[in-house]
């Protein structure tokens, strides 16, 4: 029987199995950040060890730094202790780092693939849930906490047992104004927030083959919303040109030596997966969340669910959802008048998002109420914007741009949404408080958050009239 | 190193019936910037149990002085979202060595047993009666054994499941890492075997 693509990778990085327990998994790379590794760093110290394999780590400090001013020392005295301790063990292990300063610098997620240290068949981990981002190059990547960083960094592998297998195949292709996002939103939407718990999804199908790399990533970054362990994509030629001259993939003929492997890096024809979603594109409509998780998504032109339409289970969650974002059932998503606006993060903060807002707004003006934060995901995606003319026509519609970071994804830094306030959101999480205690998020596309920008209220892309 | 062992433990139990429980709750992100593992329980549920300016929300479990123990009844899918490690050590600080749940996140999972902490996921009709139980009466003592990977309570009694390896680590307090180093030769047998293909 032939083997999932998922199988293949990690049978083929399994070093040893313990009887009725996890396997010895080697990890091809690892990547840190400044949030998730100084208790890691800490318990190598405790045990007196180093780090195993320094060259296959590397660092980027992002969750904590300013959007603003970078190159000032930070004002937040413990996000600079932080940013500052992770400096400095990665000097003391040889660890390379990218940090503030670094023409290499943004969001872990954006920096890994945009270097080619994101392979197709290779393990990657990181302290962190959206590491499934690297799964759209045929990876097999995935989040770990604190003690299994520390793991890692000690013997370059991690104890884990083997999740499930699932496929989602999303037929047809989607209509214009209809996005990544959108798409994996709308999954989500229909399996759940744990629909994808225990496994590790694959996504295929014309739509999802359709997409370019930045897409694909934005549908794997959200595999974990489902609570998946990871989503992946089968490797072809949009991944092969896409790595195709970044720093870290292979030179001249030895690329397309690789490139020979990595086409035997597919699901066969008759693999069996424990689980299996069909969705048809067409069925796909731009997504906006009404609620306080991914799954409370419904379609634009759609309205806050009725108590009657969720299950009886669910209701808690979903009363308390309704009082926290102050919506009444029934109400038009479009409409619902925003404050702020946010174009980033690891799920929708690459150039070709901002090029879709730029290209979007180009003509208009940003609506007069709304504060709008455009943050790119790394210094690359920020000196692109501002070589390929974005950031000029960003400036001509009434945005500006900031310096590259994790920003209002999670407010850790200064850019926090004001209690109270809307938030219309290109990131993951819609949960509580998570863009700043008592901010509101409405989770959506480049593309709706652009069209919402000019307008000042939820606005469908696909129908934009201003 | 090692991690606290688990053997059994008898304790009443604090009842969070909230589904879907994420760890930005557990732990906001603005809390996390400390580089050591203690103090997070301070925080745990910041937003939820105190008020905007500060002071302690009445109305929330933790703050009622009814309500003690060691274990945590939490209601379908806790600790989804962020993998952060620090919504296990805030529930560990806080005093907890037991959550109960119809339903775990993945990588929260992971993050409790790597720290001595149990998850124990029972079915959900289980966990509403537990629920009720100890909603009617904060004084209900449950007991879990890990031995037996069983949890009960007077209204009713329930196994769970529990991977054996991680099950022989925490009767024991050991830790991964420490299986790890053994197995350094395997490992470099494994990245000499990798260089070749
Ligand atoms: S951008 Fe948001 S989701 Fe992505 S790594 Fe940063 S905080 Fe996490």
């Amino acid at each position: 029987m032939g083997k999932t693509l998922f199988d293949k990778i990690w049978d083929s990085h399994v070093v040893d199995t313990i009887e009725d327990g996890p396997s010895v998994l080697y990890i091809d790379r690892h990547l840190i950040h400044e949030v998730t590794s100084p208790q890691a760093f800490a318990g190598l110290d405790k045990r007196g060890i180093p780090v195993f394999r320094p060259e296959k780590t590397v660092a980027t400090a992002d969750h904590n730094v300013p959007t603003e001013d970078q190159h000032l020392s930070i004002k937040e005295e413990l996000s600079r202790l932080q940013v500052e301790k992770l400096a400095a063990n990665t000097v003391k292990h040889g660890i390379t780092y990218y940090g503030l300063g670094s023409e290499d610098q943004g969001i872990v997620h954006v920096i890994g693939p945009e270097k080619g240290i994101t392979q197709p068949g290779r393990t990657m981990v990181c302290g962190d849930s959206h590491t499934s981002t690297h799964g759209a190059f045929g990876a097999l990547a995935f989040g770990i906490g604190t003690s299994e960083v520390e793991m890692v960094l000690a013997s370059q592998c991690i104890l884990q047992t083997k999740p499930k297998r699932m496929r989602i195949t999303v037929d047809g292709q989607v209509r214009k104004g209809v996005t990544a996002k959108d798409i994996i939103l709308y999954i989500i939407s229909q399996i759940g927030t744990s629909g994808g718990t225990g496994h590790f999804i694959e996504y295929a199908g014309p739509a999802i083959t359709a997409l370019d790399m930045e897409g694909r990533m934005t549908v794997c970054n959200m595999s974990i919303e489902s609570g998946a362990r990871g989503g992946m994509i089968a490797p072809d030629e949009t991944t092969y040109n896409y790595l195709h001259g970044t720093r870290y993939a292979p030179e001249g003929d030895a690329f397309f030596q690789k490139v020979e492997q990595w086409k035997k890096l597919h699901t066969g024809k008759d693999a069996v997966f424990d689980k299996e979603y069909q969705f048809d594109a067409r069925d796909i409509e731009p997504m906006v969340t009404y609620g306080t998780n991914p799954g409370m998504g419904v379609k634009i032109t759609g309205q806050v669910p009725q108590p009657e339409e969720i299950p009886g289970a669910s209701r808690g969650s979903y009363n308390k959802a309704l009082q926290y974002m102050e919506l009444k059932p029934g109400a038009p998503m479009i409409g619902q008048k925003v404050d702020y606006v946010f174009l980033g993060s690891c799920t929708n903060g690459r150039i070709e998002d901002l090029k879709a807002f730029a290209h979007f707004v180009k003509g208009y003006k940003k609506s007069g109420h709304i504060t709008a934060w455009i943050v790119p995901g790394s210094k690359k995606v920020e000196q692109q914007a501002r070589q390929e003319g974005l950031e000029e026509i960003l400036r001509e519609a009434g945005f500006e741009m900031r310096q590259p970071g994790c920003s209002a994804c999670l407010a850790m830094n200064e850019d926090k949404i004001p209690r109270g306030k809307y938030a219309i959101s290109t990131t993951n999480r819609n949960f509580e408080g998570r863009q700043g205690p008592g901010s509101r998020t409405f989770l959506a596309s480049p593309l709706t958050a652009a069209a919402t920008a000019i307008t000042g209220r939820i606005t469908d892309p696909g129908t934009f009239h201003p | 190193m090692s991690i606290p062992q688990f053997t059994t433990l008898n304790s009443t139990a604090i009842p969070l019936p909230v589904e879907n429980i994420d760890t930005d709750q557990i732990i906001p992100a603005r809390f996390l910037k400390a580089t050591s593992r203690e103090g997070f329980g301070e925080n745990l549920f910041r937003d939820w149990r105190y008020n905007d300016e500060g002071s302690p929300n009445k109305d929330f479990v933790l703050n009622n002085p009814a309500y003690g123990g060691q274990i945590l009844l939490a209601g379908k899918n806790f600790g989804s979202g962020s993998s952060r490690e620090h919504a296990a050590w805030a529930i560990i600080d806080h005093g907890f060595r037991v959550v109960v749940s119809s339903f775990f996140a993945d990588i929260f999972k992971n993050n409790a047993l790597n720290n001595g902490l149990l998850p124990v996921q029972v079915r959900e009709a289980f966990l509403q009666k537990l629920m009720q139980a100890v909603q009617s009466d904060a004084q209900t003592s449950i007991t879990v054994s890990l031995e037996d990977q069983t949890i009960r309570f007077a209204g009713g009694q329930e196994s769970f499941e529990i991977n054996a390896y991680k099950k022989h680590c925490l009767l024991n307090g050991l830790d991964d890492i420490d299986y790890l180093l053994k197995q350094k030769d395997r490992i470099e047998a494994f990245e000499q075997k990798q260089l070749k293909t």
